[in-house]
């Protein structure tokens, strides 16, 4: 490969896109405010089309194969939802708007809020937080507040079970909260005995995943939200695995009082090498007046001959805002559209072939791989990537031999508390025949690990880079170009 | 795995040399190998600053892994390593030397007492290993 | 709507599985809650959807249909196509984050070209691989500030010239800390200089705007000396196209450059998403949050890239972590780099001096207007605030009726301003589009 930088393909001179001239007379620039220096690239507009096209090529993508991410659901994204976010009507509004002329967006966004009210079952939704990990920081600043409103300032604690993502305890301690990590019992749920013993009025919650990281739905979600309850604390739900759960549980019916929804794992929105997320959460009604301002709403009703207007209202004890404007809101209409085109029974079939094929997936390779909780799983399992007998092999190796056969490998090295941990998401995406060569895949790399292990220790091999050399990333730190190349080059 | 004798540990993988009201603090053997590669190091207290035991004094990070290292006692800072943060691969290849990273003035001395000896921190090693 | 299998597929699934019906992988979900009926909308095929969004998007007024001159913090730019064109690439947008690099160098390199694009527009040793938004980059300006001092400084100062809802989401974000926040209720026209008393060896940050929420351009030199003077960071949250034009925050001595990265090719698309600009100096990298991508080589000595100092972020460092940010806005990130090399070095320039040039003849020509006047003699980028004879609100729907999407009320976030209309002049507002605005602009004064 070795693709040049864009700082390496500039040539002094050269110039893409234009304008045109200005067609109002010249304003003097503030000379000592002025710009010196400017070193940006030079380059043509075939030299930019070329240049990140020859670096598409270099990426795994879901429109190629499967890609299964335990916890991230790599599903495929319908191509229409680019189409209707893109219209014209949504893609040229700008958020500060007067509401009159803004009311198909407000429509829709009110649409969504109830939509994602009904799949979860929660009496309000705030649609801005802009990814899952701000979601989260949303809901425990909603659990805060509620507290306090209730003058219990001592609940700063929040209980968190070891199977848990990062960002639950990393939410927990940006808000403030002290962070108690609970066991999972031997079934792999949240270990109740240990729950009870935290159940105090210092408590402030739990952040429950279900189905949690192992992709085991807990059976002890309905004792645990009732201990948690009991106790006076507010339970939070990760609603990242919510994809195993539409037309099948609301989280709200289960105990659930506030969650975040993830529009782009669940809702088919585009993970876009990173981002943008979106990461809308859903509360009981007794946190409703806490959510993030403002919440779209009808202002006025409409009747016969007037349609509603829509608007913006601030929830009285509302945390206040988490983003700027109104969240993501492209990542709205996206959601919408999928929602739209799947109706009820659609997200039913969808939760419903998630599992399957997970479970379908999980017969096919537990002769292979050792399985460290044998459950009925639901969207997703838990490998362990290693075998007694071929020790040198470790889950990272499986994840590169992958490649190899033309598969974006599993997550590895989570959940934290399974040993060389791969973790399988399918997602209901995935046909019979994918899932089918995925799993014979996997069985010809457990029998290269005991016959030909080096093959698993140098893969991969026929990708446009092999391993890299991590620590030489983290110790020499080169994070740009630098400007003395670009002045170089236009030098 | 080397675990000198004549060194203190805390069950957190630190160890404490001890040279009359002086300790000197690092990492084990152990916990470099779990931790691989170093990459970072940061000191986080200063000459001067008064510390409990158990208060933080230095972060690593690897490729993989942070980890926080704890006072084993309380005291005074009277030394940092200010060359480690240059070199964090010393943490890997010397821990119990070059690697120190401060020196306290012990307040209590006593606490000393609490700490393990090299034979129970094999022990514990091997219960955590295992 | 999206699930391949046929009825034969789903029978043989379930029999090696080794159960008889769907149903029955279901029965760890309590009983009494098992299959509810949701009630929403029935399915619609793919045509009935687009007509039916179709409907909705006709219903709102774009800013193609008006003459736009809102700003405030998200602006009417011109978007080349090839932008879209490379964004709409599955290969990018279809990928996960980088986490396998051997399957995701295009992704990575785009990344690292975004770091050293963002880090020469503003003058800084190293960019992140970006925020969600420019008010989001604000708040984690705050938490490294507070974290590069292990707590040890409470102060904040926030100039009360900051975007108002980057200051929200910034007290929303602290509402578990022990930050002390002050300088939002100083006076509005006084200039930097006025928070100079603020600072002292309590204060972790201070926060400033270039161009400032109203438009205006300070030269913050003796304020960063000040700061730095205290020991203490100056953070710049930017609006990125002025940088083609005016002196960078580098230069200036910021330590950390936040900003709004959507006038850099990302549509308006009602408030999102956008992107967070966030920059630092090379001594602060390590407390800086998000994702970063770093150069290095692989095992068959090629040049690549690859995530870096990922044992900062939350997956690893768990409740010590100082964000709980994981993802980046990364498609906007990518979008903003085709921008900018696109344009270039040349193209950014001259659409920032048309901008320039644009807004300060629409502002020569309002102030010739009866009952109209600048509200700040200072230098301003494409952004100005007037003071109007009569309540914004007003003007902006008699501007309405003539299909003009009017400036911003800053009534709305500062009392006693109801009669200050924050104006915003791109290169897409022709010299008629002015020139219809300060004609109707006159109708209002003279009614």
């Amino acid at each position: 490969m070795t693709e040049p930088l864009l700082c390496e393909l500039s040539v002094p001179g050269r110039r893409g896109v234009r304008f045109p001239q200005p067609d109002v007379p010249l304003a003097e620039l503030p000379k000592e405010l002025a710009r010196q220096h400017f070193p940006m690239p030079e380059l043509s507009e075939v030299d930019v089309v070329r240049h990140f096209t020859r670096l598409s090529k270099l990426n795994y993508c879901i429109d190629e194969g499967m890609y299964p991410l335990g916890s991230c659901t790599m599903k495929y994204n319908p191509k229409i939802n680019e189409e209707t976010a893109r219209l014209p009507g949504f893609a040229n509004l700008h958020p500060l708007q007067p509401i009159e002329t803004v009311q198909g967006a407000l429509i829709l966004m009110y649409e969504l809020q109830e939509m994602l009210k009904e799949i979860g079952g929660f009496a309000g939704v705030t649609l801005q937080p802009a990814a899952g990990a701000q979601g989260e920081l949303t809901g425990v600043l909603i659990i805060r507040a509620y507290h306090k409103s209730r003058g219990d300032l001592q609940r700063t604690k929040v209980l968190i079970p070891d199977s848990a993502h990062g960002t639950n305890p990393a939410t927990s301690a940006m808000s403030g909260m002290q962070v108690v990590e609970i066991p999972s019992d031997a079934r792999g749920n949240v270990d109740l005995n240990a729950l009870r013993q935290h159940c105090d009025n210092t408590l402030a919650g739990l952040m429950l995943t279900n189905p949690n990281t192992l992709g085991l739905f807990d059976e002890n979600v309905l004792e645990a939200a009732r201990l948690v309850h009991e106790a006076g604390g507010l339970v939070y739900g990760d609603g990242a695995n919510l994809n195993a759960l539409m037309g099948i549980v609301r989280p709200g019916e289960l105990g659930i009082d506030v969650m975040h929804f993830n529009l782009h794992k669940t809702f088919s929105t585009p993970h876009g090498g990173g981002g943008p997320g979106s990461g809308p959460v859903g509360v009981a009604a007794h946190l409703v007046d806490f959510l993030p301002a403002p919440i779209v709403d009808i202002i006025e009703e409409g009747d016969e001959e007037t349609a509603p207007l829509y608007g913006f209202v601030t929830p009285p004890k509302t945390i206040g805002r988490v983003k700027s404007f109104l969240g993501q809101f492209g990542m709205m209409v996206r959601a919408y559209t999928y929602i739209r085109m799947n109706g009820p029974d659609g997200l039913r079939a969808v939760s419903e072939a998630a599992v399957l094929n997970a479970n379908y997936l999980l017969s096919k390779l537990r002769d292979y791989y050792h399985l460290p909780y044998d459950r009925i799983c639901m969207h997703e399992f838990v490998l362990e990537g290693v075998w007694p007998d071929a020790p040198e092999v470790h889950a990272l190796d499986i994840a590169k031999r992958m490649m190899d056969y033309g598969l974006h490998p599993p997550t590895n090295y989570f959940p934290l508390i399974v040993h060389e941990a791969l973790m399988i998401e399918p997602t209901e995406t995935e046909s019979k025949q994918s899932l089918d060569n995925f799993a014979d895949v996997m069985i010809k790399i457990a029998e290269e690990a005991h016959t030909q292990p080096e093959l698993l220790k140098s893969a991969p091999h026929i990708t446009p880079v092999g391993r890299l050399d991590e620590v030489k990333a983290a110790k020499e730190l080169v994070l740009c170009c630098g400007v003395g190349a670009l002045e170089a080059e236009a030098a | 795995m080397n675990i000198p004798s004549d060194l203190k540990y805390t069950p957190n993988d630190e160890w404490i040399r001890v040279e009359g009201n002086t300790g000197v603090v690092g990492i084990t053997d152990f916990a470099q190998d779990q931790l691989s590669d170093i990459v970072y190091v940061e000191i986080v207290v200063s000459v001067g600053d008064m510390v409990k035991k158990g208060d933080a004094c230095a972060t690593l990070e690897s490729v993989k892994a942070a980890a926080d290292v704890y006072m084993p006692v309380s005291g005074k800072i009277i030394a940092i390593n200010e060359a480690l943060p240059d070199t964090p691969e010393v943490v890997n290849s010397d821990p119990y030397g070059n690697a120190w990273m401060v020196k306290v003035e012990m307040s209590d001395p006593g606490e000393l007492n609490d700490l393990l000896d090299a034979a129970a921190y094999e022990k514990h090693v091997q219960e955590k290993s295992g | 709507m999206f699930v391949p299998h046929t009825v034969d597929d789903r029978e043989a699934m379930l029999q090696a599985i080794g159960v008889k019906r769907l149903e029955d992988l279901f029965q760890d979900v309590p009983a009494q809650h098992r299959f509810p009926q949701l009630d929403l909308p029935p399915a619609l095929t793919e045509m009935e959807a687009l007509q039916e969004l179709r409907e909705i998007a006709s219903v709102n007024e774009t800013t193609q249909d008006l003459v736009c001159f809102l700003g405030a913090g998200a602006y009417n730019h011109y978007v080349p196509a090839a932008v879209d064109s490379i964004l709409r690439r599955g290969e990018f947008y279809t990928a996960y984050t980088p986490y396998q690099p051997e399957v995701s160098q295009g992704t990575l390199q785009a990344i690292f070209d975004y770091q050293s694009l963002i880090a020469a527009l503003t003058g800084m040793d190293v960019s992140n691989a970006s925020h969600y938004d420019g008010a989001t980059a604000v708040a984690e300006a705050v938490s490294m500030a507070y974290a590069n001092f292990r707590g040890k400084r409470a102060k904040v100062v926030l100039s009360p010239a900051l975007h108002p809802q980057y200051r929200q989401v910034v007290h929303t974000y602290n509402l578990g800390t022990p930050i002390q926040f002050v300088g939002e209720d100083l006076d509005l026209q006084a200039g930097p200089e006025a928070l100079l008393p603020y600072i002292d060896n309590n204060t972790a940050l201070v926060i400033v705007q270039y161009p400032d929420f109203f438009g205006r351009i300070y030269d913050y030199t003796k304020l960063a000396e000040a700061v730095h003077a205290a020991g203490a960071l100056l953070s710049v949250a930017v609006n990125p196209l002025a940088l083609a034009i005016f002196a960078p925050p580098g230069q200036f001595g910021a330590d950390i450059v936040t900003g709004e990265g959507q006038p850099l090719g990302i549509p308006l698309s009602y408030g999102g998403p956008y992107l967070g600009i966030f920059a630092t100096k090379q001594e602060y990298v390590r407390k800086m949050a998000g994702r970063l991508v770093g150069e290095t080589v692989d095992n068959r000595g090629q040049r690549a890239y690859v995530l870096t100092l990922t044992a900062r972020e939350q997956h690893i460092r768990r409740e010590k972590a100082t964000s709980n940010i994981c993802t980046n806005q990364g498609l906007m990130a990518l979008a903003s780099t085709v921008y900018m090399s696109l344009l270039g070095k040349e193209g950014l320039r001259e659409v920032a001096e048309l901008n320039y040039h644009k807004a300060h003849y629409a502002a020569q020509q309002i102030t010739a207007l009866p009952g109209y006047s600048l509200w700040s003699n200072a230098p301003f980028f494409n952004e100005f605030a007037v003071r109007c004879p009569k309540p914004v609100s007003e003007i902006n729907a008699h501007l309405l009726d003539h299909d003009i999407l009017g400036g911003y009320e800053l009534g709305q976030d500062y009392p006693g301003m109801e009669n200050v209309m924050l104006v915003a002049v791109t290169e897409m507002n022709s010299r008629e589009d002015i020139d219809l605005l300060v004609d109707v602009l006159s109708e209002v004064s003279h009614d």
